[in-house]
């Protein structure tokens, strides 16, 4: 399957097989006007099969959300057709309105305007807790 | 220390200090009597506790204080529905220092994004209530003359009891710390309260369900009581609340020293007829709580 190079963009590769869209939908991509592919279950010599995540043009990534979703996965920026830069990723010590506290009887499910934070409690277990109410993250 | 949100942001040390000093303000009342003359404390309670307000506002008062405040979220502008953000920005231009209860989990902290004067949590939901456990840790310093290589029983709602996590984990930093956990299985100590302070401590620690059967082990017995409000169901409220009641009959099998604790109020959990039985300390503890708080607030306004 052929899909065009990119000249200018993004490259989200080694993404865990059915990960994409997770990634995909946090990063709001359907309300982009870029050109955005798609792959699913590609051919990895490291993982078996991968996800990958086109992006065509200039893009604010949120990397924190891909870290979180998936730290394996790489980052590639494109710009005139090269790879100028390859970010490696991490599980983020912070997150920021990513996610949204489940607990009924956390401040924010009333506070406005608030930020709805999640910090690094455990990485082995990958255990974020509301900076408010220190609730886990489901 | 800025605010006081959560008990384990202060080392054993400051805890230490805050006791040392609650002591010496015992001891020596006077010497405090105008440490925060023209300084004034607002008690912002958006959910009503009468005697935590009124230990907090005892205790600016014999600082030599003044108080204001709120003591219900409907006289409060929250009611009109104003943020916690706003209302501490604009409280926080009246007073020097902060008391603040909330039944929202993490108001507090979201107190200390908007606040340039120190925040004191009062207790937030199921979450934290830090000058309890500074209470109870005054206490049991107070009555057993040490912190170190005692034998705690925990009683009761031991799932919902905010006070006893925090009790647990403030004590799993003291050494030879041993805690009984006295519960029926609906209501255990959540295992995150393990995991996160008991375990990474090396503190030894067992369960059962059955008080009578640990009751001549322990030095201190910490009793709490089962909470209507934390449960979603009334039928198991009802079900549960009895589970633990504390007896002169049960005090029988008691060491002579063992100290009996409750953050109160109680509703009958221990028996009216132990309140004159030396070993209840729960009345003292109420009255340590005004002496800890005094301290605290001499230390968040930097008080000499």
């Amino acid at each position: 399957m052929t899909i065009d190079s990119i000249v200018n963009g993004i490259v989200i590769d080694h993404i865990a097989q059915g990960k994409a869209m997770e990634i995909y939908s946090y990063l709001s991509l359907d309300k982009i006007d870029s050109q955005v592919a798609i792959i699913k279950n590609a051919p990895s010599k490291k993982i078996g099969k991968k996800d990958i995540i086109k992006i065509d043009g200039e893009f604010a990534l949120n990397l924190d959300i891909i870290g979180f979703i998936d730290p394996e996965s790489t980052v590639n920026i494109i710009r005139d057709g090269k790879l100028v830069e390859k970010k490696k990723l991490q599980l983020p010590e912070k997150l920021t309105d990513v996610l949204k506290c489940k607990n009924p009887r956390c401040i924010t499910t009333t506070e406005q305007d608030i930020k709805h934070i999640f910090l690094l409690k455990n990485s082995e277990k990958r255990e974020y807790r509301c900076l408010y109410c220190e609730s886990r993250a489901e | 220390m800025k605010h006081l949100i959560d008990i384990m942001e202060l080392s054993v040390e400051e805890i230490q200090e805050l006791i040392a000093l609650a002591e010496d303000i015992m001891n020596f009342p006077e010497k405090y009597r105008e440490k925060c003359k023209y300084k004034k404390l607002a008690t912002l309670f958006f959910e009503p506790s009468t005697r935590t307000r009124l230990s907090f506002e005892a205790a600016m008062m014999e600082l030599g204080g003044n108080v204001l405040g709120f003591s219900d979220a409907n006289s409060s502008s929250s009611s009109k529905g104003e943020s916690v953000a706003d209302t501490v920005a604009v409280v926080g231009s009246y007073a020097d220092i902060i008391a603040m209860r909330h039944p929202k989990e993490g108001a507090p902290t979201v107190a200390t994004m908007h606040s340039d004067v120190p925040i004191i949590n009062a207790g937030d939901g199921g979450h934290n209530h830090p000058t309890q456990t500074l209470t109870d840790l005054l206490t049991i310093s107070l009555e057993k003359g040490k912190l170190n290589g005692l034998k705690i029983g925990l009683c009761g709602d031991l799932k919902f009891g905010r006070t006893v996590h925090s009790l647990a984990a403030a004590m799993s930093r003291y050494e030879g710390t041993e805690l009984v956990l006295i519960s029926p299985d609906e209501l255990k100590l959540p295992s995150y309260v393990k995991n996160s302070y008991i375990k990474p401590n090396n503190i030894k620690y067992t369960q059962t369900t059955n008080l009578d059967e640990v009751m001549g082990e322990l030095d201190v017995l910490y009793m709490t009581r089962v909470q209507r409000e934390r449960f979603f169901n009334e039928e198991d409220y009802l079900r549960l609340k009895d589970s633990y009641i504390l007896t002169a009959e049960k005090m029988r099998n008691a060491k002579a020293d063992m100290t009996v604790m409750h953050p109160l109020p109680r509703v009958n959990e221990i028996s009216t007829e132990i309140d004159k039985d030396k070993r209840a300390a729960y009345f003292r503890q109420a009255r340590n709580g005004k002496y800890i708080r005094m301290a605290l607030i001499l230390k968040l306004l930097g008080v000499e």
